[in-house]
């Protein structure tokens, strides 16, 4: 580091000329001259040498794989020992219908399920609810009870497979129907394994699929914790997702910084709870989106990986190093696939996925090309997983861990990108916490600014989007997935059944023993996996808790 | 005496909380010159035609991601019809397949906006037909809208 620090203010001052007779002289020659920013507005320099690391130091700031700070991979092995998990969200019309592409999935390779709810059961409602109409199994599959879970996963072992749920206001419900599923498959709760979303603040942040206000919603997150590290112990009882609020036109940054805090936010909560920081810190983690701008994403994860572990280490005194692991899914992003020409899909999402790779990512799901029209076709998911399969098997990337790591570019971007990150963090610090921020509207307000300076920048084609604003051609239609509204009579006349067929003096003992215990402050785990057993739908059971959390009504702003 | 603004209210309708686009529809409107209600998440149809009455909207801009149009598109129409104004014009964006377009605006949909539109062109078309005024035709023949 000594060499480094002498040698330091020569490659400064040398690059200072080559910048300012050799660059920057060619470079008027150089037609049009544009500005080279990333997706978010980050100013890009034309080169970066050692002059921009001046206090690098390899120790501190990225060490081994698998040492803190865990910059360049939390496991030693990274990628050589085990590959990403490949994982595609999946779910679309009644129960069967999933339980079948899940079988296709599985028997082609992909490794673990991912549970994609529609909208009825993202915001707690049964399809027979009055705002469920022509919302049935559209934008996933239809659960209203334990009767369709139980169909949802027949067939598939649940101790053979991990598991990963998008469900958050409603996630505890969601997963004490899983958890019944596995006992009636003749397995202990200790034996399963997977993730629950559960990340309710960036629901009022971005996705909004709320349902109850914050400060309830934070007790119900912290019961899944409690419940979770003493009787499901190999189960992620939270995915702290970056993933929506950048879709919602966050930047990298804002990305970084508000899922970070929000993780923060989680652990101050539960340490008010009175749980020990090593009992509950190892079975959080994290996702995150992978966007367009290749080098940034790569440098926000391993920017992510060092904020959390020092935030972990040092702000909350973990000691067990699982603790300091940032974990996390990818998946590529949503918003920067294009309706227009869908076939280039294919290869904004290699790109996107190959960041996520490089990034150290520990599970992935690749977009499908035609997912701006509707939920995949089979072909169009097939070719998904494939992309993922090739770069695993066929690219290369794979054989030596964190390849960036060192790059000049790469480590000041980093750099970079942590330092913004962590003035982030010291502002909703000083605001009072994230639950203050999200009453406040701050996060919210950021993003819609971004998002909207990030529209302005495309219509005025300072932004190049292929297909869309340069290089257009004539749409040709493709062919995309429909459900059919047969779907929805399916899955009425099933939850017409179950309400016959159950016994209704135990789902009502259930329903009040749950109210109760919601007034009480009890942990709520226990008694919802009573009412879910008894086959109280979802909809029952989030009703008996709006009667003692109340609901959230958003601020409107735009 | 300047030129009455154009009131828009943009709703989004259906169960999704996809927000992005129509919060930039907003801001974009009305840093065009444009009064702008923004009704926020999951309003049913009666709500979206109550606030555009009751706010004395030109013009309706629905936001739509979670394939419930056809189901709620058509209801929202009929509603504003049986309501007295049907006069209001309906433009809408969001996922909403190319296929079902044609049903859309048979059911009273002015115009649909894709993915990919430029914020610039749906506001020259709103200052195209709404500038002068313009209402929904009615039918020569029955003098009904």
């Amino acid at each position: 580091m000594k060499n480094r620090r002498q040698k330091g203010p020569d490659i400064k001052k040398a690059y200072e000329k080559w910048k300012n007779s050799r660059y920057s002289k060619a470079l008027t020659g150089c037609d049009p001259l544009r500005p080279f920013t990333t997706v978010s507005g980050r100013e890009i320099k034309e080169l970066y040498t050692p002059a921009d690391l001046p206090d690098f130091d390899f120790f501190r700031d990225l060490n081994f794989p698998g040492e803190y700070p865990f910059t360049r991979g939390i496991h030693p092995t990274m990628h050589r020992g085990r590959l990403w998990t490949m994982r595609q969200f999946s779910g679309f019309g009644t129960a069967e219908d999933t339980n079948r592409r899940y079988k296709y999935l599985l028997a082609h390779g992909q490794t673990g399920l991912s549970v994609a709810f529609h909208l009825p059961t993202l915001m707690g409602i049964d399809s027979d609810h009055p705002l469920a109409k022509g919302e049935v199994g559209k934008c996933g599959v239809a659960v209203d009870s334990l009767a369709d879970m139980e169909v949802l996963f027949r067939g598939i072992p649940l101790d053979k497979i991990t598991t990963s749920m998008t469900i958050n206001a409603p996630a505890a419900v969601l997963w004490a129907m899983y958890i019944a599923v596995a006992e009636k498959q003749g397995l202990s709760p200790k034996a399963i394994s997977g993730t629950i979303q559960n990340d309710i603040l960036k629901e009022y942040i971005a996705q909004k699929t709320f349902v109850f206000p914050p400060r309830p919603s934070m007790k119900l997150i912290v019961d899944t914790f409690e419940y979770g590290a003493r009787e499901v112990p190999r189960w992620n009882t939270i995915s702290i997702s970056g993933y929506h609020i950048r879709e919602a036109g966050a930047t990298a940054v804002q990305e970084l910084a508000f899922t970070l805090r929000d993780g923060i936010e989680y652990v101050i909560w539960g340490l008010e709870r009175g749980l020990e920081i090593d009992e509950f810190a190892p079975r959080l983690s994290f996702f995150f989106n992978s966007h367009n701008d290749f080098f940034e994403e790569i440098a926000k994860f391993r920017a992510a990986r060092k904020i959390w572990a020092e935030v972990m280490r040092n702000r909350f005194r973990a000691r067990n190093p699982r603790s300091w692991w940032l974990r996390f899914h990818t998946q590529t992003s949503g918003v920067s696939l294009m309706a227009q020409k869908p076939y280039n899909n294919v290869v904004r999402v290699a790109v996107q996925a190959l960041a996520a790779v490089l990034g150290g990512t520990q599970s992935l799901h690749t977009n499908s090309l035609d997912e701006t029209y509707a939920l995949p076709s089979e072909d169009a998911v097939t070719i998904a997983l494939r992309t993922q399969q090739i770069l695993a098997y066929e690219s290369g990337v794979v054989n030596t861990i964190d390849p960036l790591g060192g790059s000049y570019f790469v480590e000041a971007l980093t750099k970079e990108m942590e330092a913004e990150a962590n003035s982030y963090i010291r502002k909703i610090d000083d605001m009072g916490g994230m639950v203050r921020a999200i009453e406040m509207g701050f996060p919210q307000k950021e993003i819609a600014d971004s998002a909207y300076r990030y529209q302005k920048a495309v219509d005025a084609k300072e932004k190049i989007v292929v297909g869309v604003n340069a290089f257009e051609m004539r749409h040709e239609p493709i062919p995309i997935l429909e459900i059919d509204e047969a779907v929805a009579r399916q899955q009425l006349a099933r939850l017409r059944e179950v309400k016959k067929s159950r016994g209704k003096a135990a789902v009502k003992r259930s329903l009040s023993d749950l109210k109760k215990a919601a007034q009480d402050d009890r942990n709520l785990m226990p008694h919802l996996l009573k009412c879910v057993k008894a086959y109280a739908t979802l909809g029952e059971i989030m009703d008996a808790l709006k009667d003692v959390f109340g609901e959230y009504e958003e601020p409107v702003a735009f | 005496m300047p030129a009455k603004k154009i009131r828009v209210l943009i709703a989004k309708p259906g169960l999704d909380g996809h927000d992005r686009g129509a919060k930039v529809i907003c801001r974009a409107l009305r840093d065009a010159g444009m009064e702008v209600i923004y009704t926020g998440l999951r309003r049913t149809p009666e709500e979206i035609v109550n606030a555009a009455i009751q706010e004395d909207a030109d013009l309706i801009g629905l936001s739509i991601l979670s394939g419930a149009h056809p189901i709620l598109f058509p209801r929202i129409v009929k509603l504003l019809k049986e309501k007295g104004a049907g006069d209001i014009p309906v433009i809408a964006g969001g996922i909403i397949p190319e296929k079902d377009i044609p049903r859309m605006k048979k059911a009273g949909i002015r115009e649909i906006f894709l993915p990919g539109t430029s914020t610039r062109d749906i506001i020259a078309w709103i200052r195209k037909h709404i500038e002068k005024g313009e209402k929904n035709p009615k039918n020569p023949l029955t003098g009904k809208l």
